[in-house]
Parts: C-alpha cells; sequence; structure tokens
C-alpha cells in the first residue's frame, strides 16, 4: 500500500474505446487538486489495467467508457481486482456514457462513483479524497 | 450626334460615402459614449466570447475589414475563385444538400433496417457507422472485442456481414458514407465485392471513406499502423480508385473529431486543412497529376453551437483550400473546392434534459446549411446517453427537413456575406490556420508534430479550458451548471445485448468453414509480401476480401509487416 502523503490515481481506458477527451480533463483536473496520477493511455486489457495498479501502487482506479462496453470489461476489472487481493485498499470509480440503469449493477459489483457527462471535476476530487480506503 | 450630358459638379451638399477615417472618428465617438453608459450600466459579462473562447467586439463596421479587403479577392461570387459564397454556382436553389444520417448498431440485419426505416423517411444518402472491432481491425472474437460487439456500430468482420448489410438497398442508386480510417482500403473493397454481386460495376457506385488518419492520431484514435504506412494505405488507395472507382471520393478529411476531442473552431480548421495539404503532398510526390485526385478530395467539419463562428469557419474553409491549391497550378477548376459534409456537435449534447438537444442541434445544422454544407448529419437528443432510438433519429432527420422546406435559408447564397461581423470572424479564421501552419512547418510537418503531441496537447489544453470555463462559471450550459433542475428527465435508450456478439461469433466460424482456406491463405501472403515493397496494395486487398478473409486476418498481416501505432499518454 502507498505511504505517498499524495493520492495516487491510476486513469484507465479499458477496451477498444477512444474517446480521451473526459479521462485526460480529469485526469488534469486530478493533478491540479494535488494528486499523482498516471494515465494509462488508449486500448488496454483489463489485465493490463490490473497490473499497471499494481505496479503503480495506486490508491484509486478510475475507469472511463464510452463505448456501451463497460459492463463487460468492468466486470472483469472487478473480478481481477479480487483476485488480487486489491479490493479492499483500491477504491475504484468510473465515468463516461453508462446509462443509469448500470449504475445499480456497476455499484454491486464495487465501483463506487460514477460520473457522466456534465459531472463537474471538482466533485471527482472531492469524492476521492472523501472515499479512498486509507488515511492520509 | 449628341454629347453625352457631361456629368453634374460634385456638389458638397450631397451625402456621399463616408470614407473610412470618417467611420473610423464615428466608431471612435460611439465607443467612448458606450463606455460612459457602461460606468452607469455595466455590460452583463466581463467579456463576451465564442464556444472556441474568442473574444468578440460589442461592434463590428467596415473598419473592421483591413483596408486591402476587397469583394471579388476574398469573398467572390459563388462557383467562382475563392469559392467563400459556395462550390456551386446554384448551391441550396440548385439541389438541397444529401441528407445524410450516420447509423449502425448490432449487427447487420439491424442497421439495414434502420437503413430502410431512414431511406423510406426521406434520408438521401446513406453513412455506415462500423463497431470499434471492425475499426481497429480485429475480428468480433478477438480478445480486445470483449463487451464491444454491436455497440458503437455495426459489426462487419467478412464480406459476408456487408452482403447483409446492404441487402435491398441498390447501390447504383444510393450513395454511401464509411466511417472507416486505418483499415478502409478492406471497406472499400467490401462495399466493391457487394455492388459487384448485385451487378453493379465499381465505376457506377458513388460515395465516401473516411480514410483520413492523421487526425486518427490526432483525436479519434482508431489508428492501427504507423503513419507512414498508414499513408501508404492511403495513397495506395487513392490511386486505385482513381483510376477504377472514378465516382467514389476516396479521403473524407475530418475536423469533426479533432472539435470533439476539445478543440476550439480555429483549430478543427487548421489542422484539417493542415492534414488535407499533407495528403495531396503525399499524392503528388507518389506520382499522380494534382486533378487525378484532388476533385475527389472531401471534407468533415463538426457544427457547434456559436452560430456565426461555425459560419465563418465554413466560409474561410473554402477560401483558403482554394488558396492553397491553386499553388499546384491544376487546370481542373474542382481541384480547388473545398466540398463538405457536417456533423452537428456530439460534445455540444447534454446528458441532462436531453429534449433540450433536438434545439441546439437545430441552431448547429442551421449554421451548416448557411455556411454551404454538402450534406448533413444531425444528432439525435439522446446521443449523450446512447446510440439514438428510432423516435429520436427521426426528429434529427425532420429538423433537416424544415430548415430545408420551411426556414426559408435556403432562398438565397450565403446571406450573410458583406456581414461586417461574419467577414472578420472568416479573416480572423483564415489568420489563425496561417499561423497554425508556420507552427507545423516549424515542427518539421504533420507527421513530426503528432510524433511529438503538438496537436494532441493543443487540443488537451482547449479541452481543459472549455471544462473549467463551464466550472467557473464563465459560460453557461443550460441544464448543466445554470437552470438545472432535481429529477432527472428518463428517456428511452437504445440497449445492445450480447446476443449480438454470439451471433456474430457463430457467423464469423461458419464464413471461414465454407470458403476455400488455402485460397484465402495464399491472398493474405501476397499481401504480406506486397507490404514489404511498393506494390498497391488495394487490388490485393480486394481479392482477399472477395475470397472472405476476415478484417482481422488482413489487418494482422499488415500489422506483422508495418508494426503498431503506440498512442500518447500526455494529458
Amino acid at each position: 500500500m502507498s505511504t505517498s502523503q499524495k493520492i495516487r490515481v491510476l486513469l484507465a481506458k479499458p477496451g477498444l474505446d477512444g474517446h480521451d477527451r473526459g479521462v485526460k480533463v480529469v485526469a488534469r483536473a486530478l493533478r491540479d487538486a494535488g494528486m499523482e496520477v498516471i494515465y494509462t493511455g488508449l486500448h488496454k486489457s483489463p489485465e493490463a489495467i490490473i497490473e499497471a495498479a499494481l505496479q503503480e501502487d495506486v490508491d484509486v482506479i478510475g475507469l472511463s467508457s464510452l463505448s456501451g462496453s463497460h459492463m463487460a470489461l468492468f466486470t472483469r476489472i472487478m473480478e481481477l481486482l479480487a483476485e488480487k487481493e486489491m479490493a479492499e485498499d483500491t477504491l475504484v470509480v468510473a465515468g463516461g456514457i453508462i446509462p443509469d440503469d448500470d449504475v445499480p449493477k456497476l455499484e454491486k459489483i464495487g465501483i463506487k462513483g460514477i460520473f457522466g457527462p456534465g459531472a463537474e471535476t471538482d466533485t471527482i476530487a472531492n469524492f476521492i479524497r472523501a472515499n479512498i480506503k486509507r488515511t492520509l | 450626334m449628341t454629347t453625352s450630358p457631361k456629368r453634374p459638379n460634385k456638389d458638397p451638399n450631397t451625402e456621399t460615402p463616408p470614407d473610412r477615417a470618417e467611420i473610423l472618428q464615428k466608431r471612435k465617438n460611439w465607443e467612448e459614449e458606450y463606455e460612459q453608459l457602461m460606468k452607469k450600466k455595466p455590460e452583463r459579462l466581463s467579456s463576451f466570447i465564442t464556444t472556441s473562447s474568442m473574444p468578440i467586439n460589442r461592434l463590428y463596421d467596415p473598419t473592421d475589414l483591413p483596408q486591402d479587403w476587397s469583394y471579388l479577392k476574398d469573398v467572390g461570387y459563388p462557383g467562382e475563385f475563392p469559392y467563400t459564397r459556395g462550390v456551386q454556382q446554384t448551391m441550396y436553389r440548385g439541389r438541397l444538400w444529401t441528407m445524410r444520417q450516420f447509423a449502425g448498431f448490432g449487427g447487420a440485419e439491424e442497421t439495414n433496417q434502420r437503413f430502410k426505416f431512414l431511406l423510406a423517411n426521406g434520408m438521401t444518402g446513406l453513412s455506415v457507422a462500423f463497431h470499434l472491432p471492425t475499426l481497429y481491425g480485429r475480428e468480433s472474437t478477438h480478445p480486445m472485442s470483449l463487451g464491444e460487439v454491436g455497440k458503437l456500430g455495426v459489426a462487419i468482420d467478412t464480406l459476408r456481414d456487408m452482403e447483409i448489410l446492404f441487402d435491398g438497398i441498390p447501390l447504383d442508386k444510393v450513395t454511401t458514407s464509411m466511417t472507416i480510417n486505418a483499415p478502409a482500403a478492406i471497406l472499400l473493397s467490401m462495399y466493391i465485392a457487394v455492388a459487384e454481386k448485385q451487378g453493379v460495376s465499381p465505376d457506377q457506385i458513388g460515395g465516401t471513406i473516411q480514410n483520413d488518419i492523421l487526425k486518427e492520431y490526432m483525436a479519434q484514435k482508431s489508428y492501427i499502423f504507423p503513419p507512414k504506412s498508414s499513408m501508404r494505405l492511403i495513397v495506395d488507395t487513392i490511386k486505385y480508385c482513381s483510376k477504377f472507382v472514378p465516382r467514389w471520393n476516396t479521403i473524407s478529411i475530418s475536423g469533426y473529431h479533432i472539435r470533439e476531442a476539445g478543440s476550439t473552431a480555429a483549430q478543427e480548421l487548421a489542422f484539417t486543412l493542415i492534414n488535407g495539404l499533407e495528403y495531396v503532398k503525399w499524392a503528388v510526390k507518389s506520382g499522380m497529376e494534382i486533378d487525378e485526385f484532388a476533385p475527389r478530395l472531401s471534407f468533415f467539419f463538426n457544427s457547434h453551437n456559436d452560430f456565426f463562428e461555425e459560419i465563418a469557419k465554413f466560409r474561410a474553409a473554402r477560401r483558403i483550400w482554394a488558396r492553397w491549391m491553386r499553388k499546384f497550378s491544376p487546370k481542373n477548376e474542382r481541384s480547388l473546392w473545398l466540398r463538405f459534409h457536417t456533423q452537428t456537435a456530439g460534445c455540444s449534447l447534454t446528458a441532462q434534459q436531453p429534449y433540450n438537444n433536438v434545439v441546439r442541434t437545430t441552431v448547429q445544422s442551421m449554421a451548416a446549411v448557411i455556411g454551404g454544407t454538402q450534406s448533413l448529419h444531425t444528432n439525435s437528443l439522446d446521443e449523450a446517453l446512447a446510440l439514438p432510438s428510432e423516435d429520436a433519429v427521426e426528429i434529427a432527420l425532420r429538423t433537416q427537413q424544415i430548415i430545408a422546406h420551411e426556414s426559408g435559408l435556403t432562398n438565397t447564397i450565403d446571406p450573410f456575406a458583406g456581414s461586417y461581423f461574419v467577414e472578420s470572424l472568416t479573416n480572423l479564421m483564415e489568420k489563425e490556420v496561417e499561423d497554425y501552419l508556420q507552427k507545423v512547418d516549424q515542427l518539421g510537418g504533420v507527421i513530426p508534430a503528432i510524433e511529438k503531441g503538438f496537436f494532441q496537447q493543443e487540443i488537451a489544453n482547449a479541452a481543459y479550458q472549455y471544462q473549467k470555463e463551464i466550472e467557473k462559471n464563465e459560460r453557461t450550459i443550460v441544464s448543466v451548471n445554470d437552470f438545472t433542475k432535481d429529477e432527472d428527465i428518463k428517456i428511452p435508450i437504445l440497449q445492445i445485448g450480447d446476443e449480438i456478439a454470439e451471433r456474430q461469433k457463430k457467423r464469423l466460424e461458419q464464413v471461414k468453414q465454407e470458403r476455400n482456406t488455402e485460397k484465402v491463405t495464399n491472398a493474405l501472403l501476397k499481401i504480406q509480401e506486397a507490404a514489404k515493397g511498393n506494390e498497391n496494395l488495394f487490388p490485393l486487398i480486394l481479392d482477399a476480401v472477395k475470397l472472405y478473409a476476415s478484417i482481422g486476418e488482413i489487418c494482422d498481416v499488415l500489422r506483422e509487416v508495418f508494426g503498431e501505432w503506440k498512442g500518447d499518454l500526455l494529458f
């Protein structure tokens, strides 16, 4: 677990979705809000994302998806997170185009903050500060 | 013979048109009075800016145009250089724009039905959206295709899917636009093959492939191969089509995605035209004459909320392109023409109070029409939430029809010409584009600038600034940071089930069983060998496609030779 004084966030783009405007805006806003931000870049498999989270020893994983593949990909990521015994220590949040009906399903598998179009970056930063799983 | 009457002596009492100095003096007085007034009653906002954060003056008059500005040199007549007012002489009085709604979801069957629905409702051209695995040259069964099959567009793996997609649609009667880039040659080959099966020869089909890889590295990010190999595929396609598929627009140089990724209007215009110039340079370098391909280049722009800014952008686009192309000394006038498709701005739509999106789309479409677009896609009200439902897409199409037939916008050509404001903005757009061209040249050209992340960083910066302006309430977005409502409005949205992936898997397996494996393997080997040299790849890809090689298989052999492009991590 990270001992850094700063919150460490991995922002990831799972699957083939190339919409990266939102994730880049959030990355910059969280960095401006004082967090350490690592961005995976595009086209990452669930396995590659979990591996990066482990290597980078992050407090938070932020998943961005605008292609409608979130249920399949986020579910796989959460399975891998549990397999690697990282679920206890890691806050997972998500953003993008997530239909309302899918929000409770994602919450049930452990994704706690889901931010759609129009969400303010301050709201996201505050949510992360309030919900990370270690005390700074 | 009578002598013509002498011109009367100039009467000092007759009002003569005020000269520039006089206007400047009057303007100065007016501005001073305005400032006085503001001391009592300040303006509503501390600054008035466009959607692209460009400051706008409180008033424009003739002195906002440079002294050497001239109607004939800078505006001219429709169908005449520099084409500021339009590329066709008759514009919409002759023929309306093509109403072309981008559609694609699920499997080929579902999209085929949507096409037929749209054609039955008065749509005049097809436009195909492919799902992500097709855009990235992967089979639907590839591990990276997990969850993506049929979601963002239609799933196409082999010619079999394409046959179903256009079943019952005569390809000599419609024109089709296909949003496909890295594997564009493959999808166009499939289209040619389907047409041939219908008895329609390649010289009879018409349409467009996007085939604009440069903006993929900058914005849309559906790249596969590194830039130079991609450019070679594009030039191969342009060369092949100029001979055998002469009515096909082999490239649609696109600013749409650059804008969606967060750029300003001027950046959208600049990066698109600079990319266009790059394709022209590559084609000329490959030995083609400018007139062999330039008339088939087409463009694709975004139309965002800021009405005047967008109109100025479209007008400037035509003028700049004509001026740039003239330097290549074409003999065919069409080589100077910038013809373009427009799509309203998806990124402007809000998930909150989604019905308001109809109004946004209307304003944006009006700008595109006044700007002289050749074809138009209007977004549906539900697109900040999902792919459009049939009801939503019908309203979007009706929006175009109302503008075309009820608004009066189509009665006269380029109605804002001569507006001091619009002409000033048009000039400003041109200047920004020229400045960016210089910057890119200083970076060594388009590909080196992509490799340095220049465009990507410019776009990310603009996107961040826009978001910050909203969050600081310097910019109002109705239903997002003002005029909000607590309860969410629920609208029905299109859901794509997992059965599509299952069906796609079965069909692909079946195709692979039925085809001649040996012939497919040979065709793929030929592509691979040719990729290592300089032979035109297009006819070899067409051969493989006709044997039902999958898009994934063809791209895989090319990946082995060309390698893959790893994107940027900039933010």
